[in-house]
């Protein structure tokens, strides 16, 4: 009953007419700039956080929110018509979804990737609203000890995330914890790592981070790439499924929701784990595996849902615990604080309104991708005919001035310059720059609760052990450890991750 | 060669974990380190730059031990317009406004791709630029300036925004 109520407020907050504008335009703006090739959520999120400055922080929230979702469905646009995925987690999407469209079936399957999504996001949400509040009483008992070893397993975790080499995946979260520490610490008021720099005493943002890494990088990475572009645009009729197809996709779409979903909620976890796992799952399951990579409709309908149930129930750490899971949630703390909201187990109670808000604006979302995608599919169609030669000055330009924006310095926009430079130095020495993003977001964190930890505790490291929370949850990373190194498990996170 | 480097990418991803790790230890050597009950600022920072240089030893190791790809020449074309100009407009909208640096930094960026037609380019450079202006100047009121921070200027109404 009471989930009712909550929902019920959230509505209320939801639907209010300048919210429901926000997430509308958040739902636009950031399919059309997911769709773009080579632009996933979190540069696009990262480019559109300025222009949610001037509004109140609920609706500026829905509106980050709405722009996530966009991103993503932009992203598996770009994924079927064109073949390259905006981000990792639309990776599989391209395999058969290119295919079905080279057959003709693209409305379908961009079709069958809207519906599957709506129906994700739907059980989701719901999802969000039954569980999150029992977890958020639960984060309200963590000490500082148990906060840090939560760290450690979010952390641990997102290595499960990174394909390739366990090693460098800890390495690049070590970094990123380390830049993460660049600034002012707020215990003694030393200026660490400044270099004398005023711009740098408040640290490095994530904006020039996020922005330089994921999206300058990628631009030059596509450069180098040259442009060989093969797009499906005659083809694109027909978008609602029939009931054939709706008989065959139902069971895999309910299958990566319920995988999405849960691969969502672990720390690391988030849509690309999803969409990879779920695909996996389709194939093994099918009576006939080899239609998969050559247009099996299964093979779009379950990662799609399953991608976007993830990316949904990836908020669930984040707003309970006030933990990032993943590269998109770092920013939304990012973001959360610049609008002056504390993430963490407080928001439920202290701002039920901007808690509930959010998750009912999570379905009017995916609602409104649904009545937004199926109508305007034939705008990013003519959007991808663009060529990327005239396209990547404008993503630059946009970059620029929302990296500028963020904080008003100038200075972000040359570390968002040589961090762009260091991304792109990564994807040579295959170095996966998420796990990355997730250790700076989380360095100053666990430095604190460490601190304070140990101060408790009088220097003694038992603490970590000796509470009953700290230690299930250390357990739990070493249990993981044990499993991504057992020979059986790794051949297979290869396979998942190479996959064709 | 006493040893070969077969997987270069891992062996040169350790070299660069050594190296920064190297860097930010060092550093947070001359910061106060403190006890583990009163952690200084250089306590956390130090012992996470050990970490990643062991990790980084581990890293190189496994680039001598195993078989892997080389690491693919940089190309230098597209990294130094991009970049270089992002940094030029960093550098130069405070002073010229956002409509001289946003076409310099459209024409410079362009020059980075491997077709560039200057006709093109202009009218993409003067089209893009007058849009941001206009959308997140004019529409969002985010503050950046348009015009040169000249009196001269002044004098039009649309650079007093």
């Amino acid at each position: 009953m009471e989930l009712l109520n909550n929902l019920a407020l959230g509505f209320s907050v939801a639907l209010a007419g300048t919210n429901i504008l926000y997430c509308f335009i958040g739902c636009l703006l950031g399919t059309l700039i997911g769709v773009l090739p080579g632009i996933g959520p979190v540069a696009t999120i990262a480019m559109l956080l300025p222009a949610t400055f001037v509004l109140p922080p609920v609706s500026a929230l829905i509106m980050l929110s709405g722009i996530y979702y966009g991103a993503q469905y932009g992203g598996s646009t770009t994924a079927i018509l064109v073949n390259l995925p905006g981000e990792v987690s639309s990776v599989v999407t391209c395999l058969d979804g290119y295919q079905m469209a080279r057959q003709g079936h693209a409305g379908k399957a961009l079709g069958v990737a809207a519906l599957g999504s709506f129906f994700a996001g739907s059980v989701a949400t719901l999802l969000i609203a039954a569980f999150a509040p029992p977890l958020a009483e639960m984060a309200l008992k963590f000490g500082p000890a148990d906060y840090f070893s939560l760290m450690v397993l979010g952390l641990i975790a997102a290595v499960v995330l990174a394909h390739g080499s366990l090693i460098k995946a800890i390495g690049m979260i070590v970094l990123g914890l380390l830049i993460g520490l660049i600034g002012t610490d707020v215990n003694s008021g030393v200026a660490r790592y400044s270099f004398g720099l005023a711009e740098l005493i408040d640290g490095v943002g994530i904006g020039p981070i996020a922005m330089g890494i994921f999206g300058f990088g990628e631009i030059i990475k596509n450069l180098e790439q040259g442009e060989e572009r093969e797009i499906f645009t005659k083809t694109v009729t027909g978008l609602l499924p029939n009931w054939q197809d709706i008989k065959t996709c139902i069971w895999p779409v309910i299958r990566g929701t319920a995988l999405g979903s849960f691969l969502g909620i672990l720390p690391g976890g988030g849509p690309v784990l999803g969409s990879f796992s779920a695909y996996t799952l389709e194939k093994k399951l099918a009576k006939d595996p080899s239609r998969f990579g050559k247009g099996a409709i299964e093979g779009v309908a379950s990662p799609e849902s399953a991608n976007n149930a993830a990316a949904q129930t990836s908020f669930i750490p984040l707003l309970t615990l006030g933990i990032p899971s993943n590269p998109v949630m770092a920013l939304m703390i990012g973001a959360m604080i610049i609008h002056g909201i504390q993430p963490g187990p407080q928001i439920m109670t202290a701002k039920p309104e901007l808690f509930w808000g959010m998750v009912a604006s999570m379905w009017v979302g995916n609602f409104m991708l649904v009545v937004l995608n199926l109508p305007l599919i034939g705008m990013w169609v003519k959007l991808l005919t663009v060529p990327y030669r005239l396209l990547y000055p404008a993503i630059l330009i946009f970059c620029c001035i929302g990296v500028y924006s963020i904080s008003n310095a100038w200075m972000d926009v040359l570390l968002a310059a040589l961090f762009g430079f260091i991304g792109y130095v990564f994807s040579k020495l295959d170095c996966e720059a998420a796990p990355l993003l997730l250790g700076f977001v989380l360095g100053p964190m666990m430095e604190e609760n460490l601190r304070r930890a140990l101060l408790l505790s009088r220097g003694d490291p038992m603490v970590f052990v000796q509470r009953p929370i700290s230690l299930t949850l250390l357990i739990l990373s070493v249990i993981l450890i044990a499993i991504v190194l057992s020979p059986a498990i790794r051949s297979k996170r290869e396979e998942a991750f190479v996959e064709e | 060669m006493p040893f070969k480097i077969s997987n270069p990418r891992d062996f040169w991803a350790g070299v660069m974990f050594i190296v920064l790790g190297a860097l930010f230890a060092g550093i947070a050597y001359t910061y106060k380190l403190g006890t583990a009950a009163r952690m200084g600022p250089g306590f956390f920072p130090f012992w996470l730059g050990l970490l990643l240089i062991c990790l980084g030893i581990g890293t190189l190791i496994g680039g001598l031990r195993t078989e892997g790809e080389k690491v693919e020449k940089f190309n230098w074309i597209p990294i130094l317009w991009v970049l270089g100009s992002i940094v030029m407009f960093g550098l130069l909208f405070k002073i010229t406004g956002m409509l001289i640096a946003g076409v310099l930094l459209v024409v410079g960026s362009s020059l980075g791709g491997d077709k560039f037609v200057l006709r093109d380019v202009l009218l993409l450079a003067v089209g893009l630029t007058i849009f941001c202006a206009l959308v997140f100047v004019a529409g969002l009121k985010l503050p950046i300036p348009i015009c040169p921070g000249f009196e001269f200027f002044e004098q039009f109404s649309m650079c007093r925004g």
